[in-house]
């Protein structure tokens, strides 16, 4: 069952208010990696009762925020290869460490966007099936992070649903996700479907309905 | 007679590169990428290579310049698209130039393993995605991993911040990233280094890569860095 395009979609929660509901959700002292792009923004409403520790790829943990422009380093990156800082108490390692971390089960909580969601938890969001494949660090994280958290709007730019049955493009992992966060909702992946956590205080169910892919359910 | 294997010109650094070479790279994006090596590495003219990197250049400098030469054949890396990336794009896209696509935490296993003496390993990344296509199967403890074997090289190029005569590298912050277990994975790791120093120097405390790693080293003190050579328009060779 493919959906049509809902081009007159409901306006649905700010990104700011989606980042603060999974900064909510991040307990004290759990060690995070946060995907490039709108996942970033969840480290700008975590709440001064928790301290969490970000994780990047490149071999940084303890990563701090965005420097001044006069203390701007090209070898202190992110994953994104944009200039950061160090917060007291981070430290540097080299990449097999650095993804020892991920793999090796320690981190505790991944953010990621994504371009399909499933029922089963398999995620797509490395590949369009065009341009040149190039993935990062993107399967080690859902492989191997203990909470796979998925960022994203609900619908694609041209209003399709982004929480499907199945996945029509290529995966990212399978079964990896545990909860979604969209503009809509906050649904957990459980065995008998999208379960909702919490939906926009201005949606109905049954408009949630319309705008998934599968069952939704309270 | 003492050990010394500091060098003072690049060409004596690569002496030994032959044409079809598996080179490593280090460096995540421009953090850590040896350039000038990369340039020397065009001087020298060796073709046919296959480079092991996790990205694939920016501009026409370091990386991307030798894949604008024509130089590589073969790309094994994570993350082939950037920004700034002009010279891979091209030959890609006129099927001049193979990509192997490996995730990036696989890509420095593989290069830990090939330093370890560990011919492959299971893992769980990239189970049930098309990058597990052809690869075997095992199910550990109910869950699913697929092999992948380790990737040699013949030579790796490398950027370090300090050394000694012996090899004992430091490197500066995320600069490190793929640099310590490429020079453990290559045939001959070879070092450009901001600054020298004496060994009774060496803090053996503070030393990420034991000089045994190490094969080659020449000081470069002030390294081109990659965003401003782009930004003022350079173009290697």
């Amino acid at each position: 069952m493919t959906k049509k395009n809902f081009t007159n979609a409901e306006k649905g929660w700010e990104r700011g208010v989606i980042a603060s509901k999974i900064a909510n959700d991040l307990p004290h002292a759990s060690y995070v990696n946060l995907g490039i792009g709108m996942p970033e923004l969840v480290s700008q409403h975590i709440k001064d009762d928790r301290e969490i520790i970000y994780h990047s790829e490149n071999g940084l943990l303890g990563m701090g925020p965005t420097p001044n422009e006069n203390e701007i380093d090209f070898d202190l990156i992110n994953a994104g290869k944009k200039p950061v800082t160090i917060l007291p108490g981070g430290s540097f390692c080299h990449h097999a460490d650095s993804f020892s971390m991920i793999r090796g089960g320690h981190i505790d909580y991944c953010v990621l966007g994504a371009m399909e969601v499933s029922m089963n938890g398999d995620l797509a969001n490395w590949s369009t099936g065009k341009g040149i494949p190039a993935v990062g660090g993107a399967m080690d994280l859902v492989a191997g992070a203990k909470n796979v958290f998925v960022m994203t709007q609900h619908l694609t730019k041209e209003g399709k649903p982004k929480l499907v049955e199945k996945c029509t493009l290529p995966l990212t992992g399978s079964g990896v996700v545990s909860r979604v966060y969209t503009d809509y909702a906050i649904i957990d992946i459980t065995k008998e479907g999208f379960k909702i956590v919490e939906i926009n205080e201005n949606l109905s169910i049954e408009y949630l309905q319309t705008v998934t892919e599968g069952r939704v359910y309270q | 007679m003492q050990i010394n294997k500091i060098k003072t010109e690049i060409a004596e650094m690569l002496s030994d590169v032959f044409d079809g070479a598996t080179i490593m790279v280090g460096g995540f994006g421009e953090a850590g990428s040896p350039i000038e090596l990369l340039h020397g590495l065009i001087d020298h003219g060796a073709k046919d290579l296959t480079i092991i990197a996790n990205n694939s250049g920016n501009g026409r400098v370091g990386l991307g310049a030798l894949i604008g030469q024509k130089q590589v054949k073969k790309v094994i890396c994570s993350f082939a698209r950037s920004a700034k990336g002009i010279t891979f794009q091209e030959l890609y896209n006129k099927g001049e130039i193979e990509l192997e696509v490996v995730p990036q935490g696989t890509l420095a296993e593989r290069i830990r393993a090939a330093g370890s003496g560990i011919p492959a390993f299971y893992t769980a990344t990239a189970v049930g995605t098309p990058l597990a296509i052809g690869k075997e199967e095992k199910i550990f403890n109910g869950k699913k991993y697929i092999l992948e074997e380790a990737l040699n090289a013949d030579f790796a190029l490398i950027k370090a911040d300090v050394s000694d005569r012996y090899g004992n590298l430091t490197f500066k912050k995320t600069a490190r990233n793929f640099n310590p277990i490429m020079c453990m994975a290559a045939k001959q790791s070879l070092i450009q280094v901001r600054k020298l120093i004496e060994p009774h120097q060496t803090n053996p405390e503070n030393v990420i890569t034991p000089g045994i790693f190490v094969k080659k080293i020449i000081e470069i003190d002030n390294p081109i860095i990659e965003t401003n050579a782009i930004e003022e328009g350079m173009i290697y060779p």
